[in-house]
Formats: structure tokens, sequence, C-alpha cells
């Protein structure tokens, strides 16, 4: 690890002006991913912010319903909080998926958004990779590529995010607060991840002096049901190959809301909004023949899916998860 | 910078201490307490698995500047003097350590599954040790200590009741 300057943030606005005016920056908080990275020698930051002391680990319950999360609630915490047990399952079986027990009582919401790829490619440093070093190539397109993306994808990166939480929140229509030396803005998280395009070292659009400082959820309306299913190579302790987060409220026989978010496709958790489209309005009562609403749903999203040469199973794996996360949500008890 | 940390119930200092060091390294390297396990050093492996706050952690992902006046319970730190904790004991009497270097980490995932969940299912015992890995002694023996010890924890030894959880 090479040499750097640590500074504990005296407060918020403290935080972003401590990492304002440099080349190399990075907030601390739990530091499952920073530390580690840092060691690995893939993150080499002059300055680390250290904002974890910082008032930033309330969980609100706001007067419409919604849920204000601070930015360094630590992910067990928020998974085991009754309001979001009660009112977003996705979020909390998302949350429990992740990781392990060690890793989920350190790692905070701002940093699980900001975490970085898993690709093998980017994290070892005897290989090309776009992402780490822009310009060097991409290791991973002809390489080993199981975990990698097949939607939104570039001729220069294929790398996946590896978040569960964020890909719930996708699915919630969260949005993300974020603090900057020119005052607070408010992104949608589906515009907080970059699509990898000819810049892959882009993780998100934020700058590093940005500080995320609170994730809000709007409140979801009575007879909402969600789930997050997760496929992966192990029962535990391990990224998603493909993940699905669904919002579904069915009325009257007829779906009136419906969110998808996939996880370990592409470089963000992707909204599925063609899926969306295909099954807003569309009847299903529990019967078997919704089935083929689900899979034609499913479809849409992915004809535009573009696999690699050892990812071709993440299709089908998609396609039929999808269907299983809506078919579970849509014969729950009523 | 100075490092003030309570560890295992007593104040502790440390001096000229890189706040980009790990808690492991503080631990092992200046405090004097290796029962904490270096391995894999990315958080993969729970050998070093530490309660911070009374949160198990992996010491190893926390860098040392971020323990400042916070409290420590390591490893060393959960017998009660020369008598073993029950999850200690269990894992001894269960043939659950071979060659002994993970044994560290999963000693402390294990005593704190039995402070939240006293009873824990097969499925809850795996799931709470998802983060510690063992290359010995393929699992079984250590799940055999976890039930072993959440029996001694409900009807300690001495207190009359059938030993049930021992083989």
């Amino acid at each position: 690890m090479i040499p750097f300057d640590y500074r504990l943030a005296p407060d918020v606005d403290g935080a972003v002006a401590a990492a304002t005016g440099w080349g190399g920056v990075a907030f601390l908080a739990g530091g499952t991913n920073l530390v580690d990275h840092m060691k690995l020698g893939v993150a080499a930051p002059e300055v680390l912010v250290d904002i974890s002391r910082l008032p930033l680990d309330a969980v609100e319950e706001l007067p419409d319903g919604g849920l204000r999360i601070g930015a360094t609630v630590r992910n067990s915490d928020l998974a085991a909080h009754p309001a979001v047990r009660r009112d977003y399952p996705v979020l909390a079986r998302a949350l429990l998926s992740g990781a392990s027990g060690q890793v989920r009582n350190l790692a905070t919401t701002g940093g699980n958004l900001l975490q970085r790829t898993r690709c093998a490619y980017f994290q070892d440093l005897s290989t090309p990779c776009n992402k780490r070093e822009p310009g060097t190539g991409c290791s991973a397109i002809g390489g080993y590529t199981r975990q990698h993306a097949i939607l939104g994808a570039s001729a220069h990166c294929v790398a996946t995010h590896p978040s569960d939480m964020a890909v719930a929140m996708a699915a919630l229509d969260a949005q993300v607060t974020v603090l900057g030396t020119s005052g607070r803005r408010v992104i949608p998280l589906v515009e907080l991840h970059r699509l990898p395009g000819d810049e892959p070292h882009r993780d998100t659009v934020l700058s590093p002096s940005d500080l995320i400082t609170a994730v809000e959820l709007p409140p979801l309306p009575e007879g909402t049901r969600s789930l997050y299913r997760k496929v992966r190579d192990r029962a535990s302790y391990a990224f998603a190959l493909v993940s699905v987060a669904a919002v579904l409220r069915v009325e009257d026989g007829v779906v009136r809301d419906v969110r998808i978010a996939l996880g370990g496709v592409a470089h963000k958790p992707w909204r599925a909004r063609r899926a969306e489209d295909v099954l807003r309005g569309s009847p299903v009562d529990g019967s078997p023949a919704d089935e083929e609403v689900f899979r034609r749903a499913a479809e849409a999203e992915l004809a535009g899916a573009a696999p690699l040469a050892g990812n071709g199973f993440k299709v089908p794996l998609a396609r039929n998860t999808v269907v299983s996360a809506l078919r579970g949500l849509s014969r729950e008890e009523r | 910078m100075r490092v003030n940390v309570t560890v295992n119930g007593e104040p502790r200092q440390a001096d000229d201490v890189w706040e980009g060091e790990s808690l492991l390294f503080l631990l092992r390297e200046r405090l004097g307490l290796p029962g904490s396990k270096n391995a894999c050093e990315q958080g993969e492996c729970g050998s070093c698995t530490v309660y911070l706050d009374n949160t198990p952690v992996c010491s190893c992902l926390v860098a040392a500047g971020q323990v400042q006046d916070r409290e420590v319970r390591t490893v060393e730190g959960l017998a009660d003097g020369d008598r073993l904790d029950p999850v200690q004991e269990a894992f001894v009497e269960a043939g659950a350590v071979q060659c002994g270097f993970c044994t560290p980490g999963l000693v402390v995932a294990a005593h704190d599954l039995l402070d939240r969940v006293p009873q824990p299912s097969d499925p809850e015992i795996r799931e709470a040790l998802a983060g510690n890995l063992c290359r010995c002694t393929g699992y079984e023996k250590i799940l055999d200590a976890v039930r072993l010890a959440a029996t001694r924890k409900a009807a300690p030894r001495g207190s009359g009741a059938q030993e049930s959880g021992s083989r």
C-alpha cells in the first residue's frame, strides 16, 4: 500500500471540503472494498477522508411513508430495520444475500452503491484493464467471462456491478442525495451508475469529491409485494450470476404496478423497463396461464442481450429467474 | 498517530500507528495479541474476525485510524481466566480444530451467533459461518461444535441437566 494522507471529516460539509482539489481522493466508510483495493494496488488515493463518524447513520421513516437511509447506515443494521423488513422485503432480502455477516457489519449504504466490479481482470494488476488503466484494453473479452455482462456492455468493458442492495433500490425507485462542491442534488438511483461505453473507468456520474449523504425510498402503495431472488455458484457468500428484484401490485386481476431490476447482468443495476411495459395492464390471476405473460416480458427485456463466449447461460437463466420471481409474487396469499 | 482503543476490557495505547495499517496488524504486531489470524487480508476468509463495538468484523478491512476510542474484543478476550468459553471448549471436544488457522475467527463468529440465536438451526449455523473458510475439517466437526456449545450454554455443566449434544 502506498502512503496517503488521512483526514477525519469534522462534519458533512467539511468532508466535501477536505476532498476537494485533490487528484486522488476517496471517502472511507466501512472500508470493505476500498481498504481491500488499496492493499491490492487497484486503488491508490493520495487522501482518505474518513466519514465513518459523521452523523449519517440514521434510518428515518418519512411522513409520506417513505424511508430515508443515511449513507453510513451499516448493511446489517439496514437489513434488520423493522420498517425495511415490513415495507421493503426486497431490500432486506437483497442485503442479506450479499457478502458475509462480518462484511455486512462494516459495509455502508453509500459504500455499497460505490463498490467496484469484482471482474478478476480488474483486480489483477498483471492484466490489462480499461477500467483500472484507461486505454490498456479489456482482458475479459476473449477471456473468462462467466461472471460478466450480457446487457449494455461495450467493446471496452464487459464488467458487472456486484451490488445486491443497489438492484433492490433500483426496483424501488430510490433517490440518492449527493453533496458536492456546488451544493446538494438528488439523482435517481438508476441514473447514478453508468454504462461503460468508451469510459469504463467511470463507474458513476459522481465526481471524486461528491459525497452520497442519503438514499430515499418512496412509499409503496398498499397491496404491493416485493422480493429478491439471487442465483449464484454456491448457497452463500458469492456474487450473483443473475439476480432479480421485483415489485408487483395486482388489483382486480390486472397488473397495476410492476418494477423489475436485474443484477449480475450489466455494468449497473439494470432496470427492466421493456419487461415492465409488457406486464403493466396485463391480466394476472395466479393461474398457470400467467406464465406466458411473464415469459414474454422477460424475453422482451432480453431481446437485446449480447452474451459473451462464457456466459450464454445467463440469458435463459435471467429469463427463468424473472419468471419465477413474478410467479412467486403473483401467487402469494392475498 | 496515537491510537487509544479498549481491547478485551483494558484501555490500550499504541504510538506511531500508520492510519493505513489494519486493525489486525495493530492487534497482532503492536498490542501482542496474535490470536486473530492473518490469512487472505481481503475480508474473504474470516480468520481475523474480532468484535468491534460488540459486532463481529474482519479486522483486516478496518483501518487502524478508524478504531480510535472504540472497543475491540478478540478471541483472547472470550475465556474467563483459564476457563475457556463454552464455544472454545466445544471446538476442542468436537474435534473442530485441525491446523487451527481458521479457528479463532470461527470461534468469534460462533460466539456471536449463539449470543444472538441461542438455539440455531443448521441452516442458521451455516449462514452465520459463511464468511469463515476452513480448508481442513470439511466443516462437519465445526457444525458439531456449534451444536454442542448451544446445548452446553442452555444447560451448563454441573447444572445436572442431560448433555444431549455431546457425542
